[in-house]
């Protein structure tokens, strides 16, 4: 028995040994290897990520890690999804279960830079506002002094709600919970007056409450939060290639490129910037160690950022969200491709 | 050379040092790679963030706390949450565990099958969905402040939680607190003289009512000599939610209960089986040399049986401790949920803070299984 303890204990040794200098940081080679990208998105949040009947997932963080697989393996639809709450979410990408976090994650200058990751980009301009019971008959955020608050625990919300009623001399009562399912419950089982969360994110909840006119969503918004996809620091090539993926989408859209005319387009056109972008010109797509026609399979498979946003989240959505912030720049937004070149 | 590995004793020693070297440099390998990604990864490390300002609210705390406290003080409140919660849980439990666990051996037909019914429903259940269920239930089927229900005007229940008005700490309220620490104390000894007396003498005296008669009365007393006069705060309506007095809160109360109904069937099935387990030769000793059947269950059966029953329970107590974790289903504010949990998420440390979680589960449980060990120790039978 002895005997048999100490020979399991020496191959565990021999083997430790060997593994321990296996464990290097390259993304790319990974998910080549494996054909799919592993994608951490929200529980389910109408608009941004969520799976219907037939488990498939839908929403604009979810596009983002489409378009990477698109990039990367030229097939949409190779992502494997991890629904995470937002707890859980750092700690997937630090160890290394996913490859992308792209779930609504607001880009923190301490998040940026004590947590090692890194943001690749900002997919929605969001802002911090307050859902209420209309039968409470308030109108505006500075009327909530002694308010209880459905909040979820461990988001930049948490401390922006703290730092807005400190600011104006107002109490509150904090109700925290893990995920968005459990504080929509309880802000609609009465366990909270007011909840609070991106304002985007209030837009997609109210679509599912049992009443959705019951609540209204104050005017005040309170914070920036500049959302977007992360992944791990020291992986350049992997950075890389999920941020102009991303910029990909946004200046497809500037130069007019969807889903729709993009085969026609890389046939006829004598824009040299679009040739650039869809890799029959340049060499773009070496540059990130993929393939000449990355950009093209994003755009053909899906779409370009105004497509992916009035699907998802804009009028052509339950949502209705107006472009507002995240229109093209020559619209007057904020989103913006560094050049093609 | 080999021939001293023939030596039974020598090649024991060795394959023993052999092992500790394999499981010294198994966790020397862990934490060379973890720091190695660590650094890597460009995570900052230490235990810095525990000074630095937590900026979230916490809605249930026994200490004061606002956002501008440090994280320091998050682990503070949560730490106390867990032990609040974890002693009410142990505190009912019991009581509730001996209830049940002697209704099961009633005569009674009835009774036995209402305990046994009980025990098998809520013992086959798992906990979580327990907790979950008490909590909506809890929370779904109350009204919301402005409709609370209304008890005298001074207690009120309403889906935010249970009001009741609180006496701030005067004269009266310390004295009577007081007059009851007395009496439990008094009753105490009175009990130990008392089981001398009747092993010296054969007499007995009546503790029992003498010592409900004293819980009642001195209080009453306390209560004159300390000024008769309680200055309650009253719950009152104000602006969105209740003001004032004391309030316990819908996620305390669902997760006190769910743990202390679930534990209490375990704590249940260890007294009857430590009743049980004392031979029935042992009442009919008793019988023979004329006690009464209460004299019997007294002096012969109980002490045996609880002796039987405290190892089982200890484990319950140390379930209950452990089982608080999962008040983050509910966002009970207890260690995991706010220290594990939200700080975690804020300042990203997970392995410091996972670390110092763990501890602090090792440390209480330690504790709490070093006491009952020792209450154990001092009951077991004395063999001579």
């Amino acid at each position: 028995m002895r005997s048999k303890i100490a020979k399991i204990s020496i191959a565990a040794i021999a083997v430790l040994g060997l593994s321990a200098s296996a464990l290097q940081a390259d993304t790319l080679s990974d998910v080549q290897k494996n054909g799919f990208v592993k994608c951490g998105v929200n529980t389910g949040l109408p608009g941004f990520s969520s799976a219907d009947a037939s488990g498939h997932w839908s929403g604009i963080d979810v596009d983002v890690c489409r378009a990477v697989a698109a990039a990367v393996l030229g097939d949409a639809s190779k992502v494997k999804y991890t629904p995470l709450t937002a707890k859980e979410r750092f700690t997937a990408l630090q160890s290394g279960e996913i490859d992308i976090l792209s779930r609504n994650t607001t880009w923190t200058q301490t998040r940026d830079s004590s947590l090692g990751l890194n943001f690749a980009g900002v997919n929605f301009y969001d802002g911090q506002a307050f859902m209420i019971h209309k039968s409470l008959g308030v109108k505006s955020a500075l009327d909530l002094n002694g308010a209880a608050v459905c909040v979820q625990a461990g988001t930049t919300t948490e401390l922006n709600l703290a730092s807005y009623f400190a600011s104006h001399g107002m109490k509150y009562k904090s109700v925290s919970y893990d995920t968005t399912a459990q504080v929509r419950n309880g802000y609609e089982s009465g366990r909270c007056d007011v909840m609070t969360s991106d304002s985007s994110q209030l837009h997609a909840l109210q679509t599912t409450l049992k009443d959705p006119s019951g609540s209204i969503i104050l005017p005040q918004i309170i914070s920036k939060e500049p959302l977007g996809p992360v992944v791990r620091q020291g992986d350049d090539v992997w950075f890389n290639i999920v941020k102009w993926s991303y910029n990909a989408m946004v200046a497809a859209e500037e130069r007019g490129i969807t889903s729709k005319n993009v085969d026609q387009l890389k046939a006829t056109t004598k824009d040299p910037a679009i040739k650039r972008i869809l890799g029959t010109e340049g060499r773009l797509g070496e540059n990130l160690h993929l393939k000449k026609d990355w950009a093209y399979n994003i755009i053909k498979q899906v779409g370009n950022y105004g497509e992916s946003f009035e699907r998802n989240v804009g009028m052509g959505s339950p949502l209705k969200i107006e472009r507002g912030l995240n229109a093209q720049w020559k619209d007057g937004g904020l989103q913006y491709s560094p050049p093609f070149k | 050379m080999l021939a001293f590995l023939r030596d039974r004793r020598v090649r024991g020693y060795l394959f023993q040092l052999i092992t500790i070297i394999g499981v010294v440099a198994f966790l020397w390998y862990i934490g060379v790679n973890t720091t190695h990604n660590i650094e890597q990864r460009g995570i900052k490390t230490g235990f810095g963030f525990l000074n630095s300002t937590a900026g979230f609210g916490i809605n249930d705390s026994p200490i004061s706390y606002t956002p501008s406290n440090s994280y320091g003080r998050v682990f503070l409140v949560g730490l106390l949450n867990t032990l609040i919660v974890s002693f009410v849980a142990i505190i009912f439990s019991t009581i509730l565990g001996l209830f049940v666990g002697v209704l099961r051996l009633s005569k009674n037909w009835l009774m036995r099958k209402l305990s046994a019914a009980y025990i098998e429903i809520f013992r086959n259940i798992p906990i979580l969905l327990q907790i979950l269920f008490w909590y909506n239930v809890v929370l779904r089927s109350l009204p919301s402040p402005r409709g609370s229900i209304d008890i005298f005007g001074t207690i009120f229940i309403n889906n935010r939680g249970l009001y009741i008005p609180q006496p701030a700490l005067d004269a009266t309220v310390i004295s009577v607190l007081l007059s009851f620490i007395l009496v439990i104390v008094f009753v105490f000894f009175l009990n130990r003289w008392s089981n001398k007396r009747q092993e010296q003498t054969g007499q007995e005296f009546p503790v029992l009512p003498v010592g409900l008669g004293l819980l009642i009365v001195v209080p009453i007393i306390g209560y004159f000599v300390g000024g008769a006069n309680f200055d309650f705060s009253y719950p009152h309506l104000q602006g969105f939610n209740f003001q004032g007095g004391k309030q316990f809160y819908p996620e305390f109360i669902a997760l006190a209960m769910a743990i202390t109904i679930y534990t209490a069937t375990f704590i249940a099935e260890a007294v009857r089986s430590g009743i049980e387990a004392v031979n029935k030769g042992q009442k009919e000793a008793a019988a023979s040399i004329g006690l009464s059947s209460y004299q019997a269950l007294k002096l012969v059966v109980l002490p045996q049986a609880v002796r039987i029953a405290i190892p089982p329970t200890i484990n319950q107590y140390l379930n209950i401790v452990k089982n608080s974790s999962l008040a983050t289903a509910i966002g009970y504010p207890e260690l995991v949920t706010v220290f594990a949990g939200t700080t975690l998420n804020q300042v990203g440390q997970a392995i410091e803070i996972i670390s110092i979680t763990m501890l602090v589960y090792l440390v209480v449980s330690l504790v709490v299984s070093a006491l009952l060990n020792w209450i154990n120790h001092k009951m077991k039978i004395k063999e001579r």
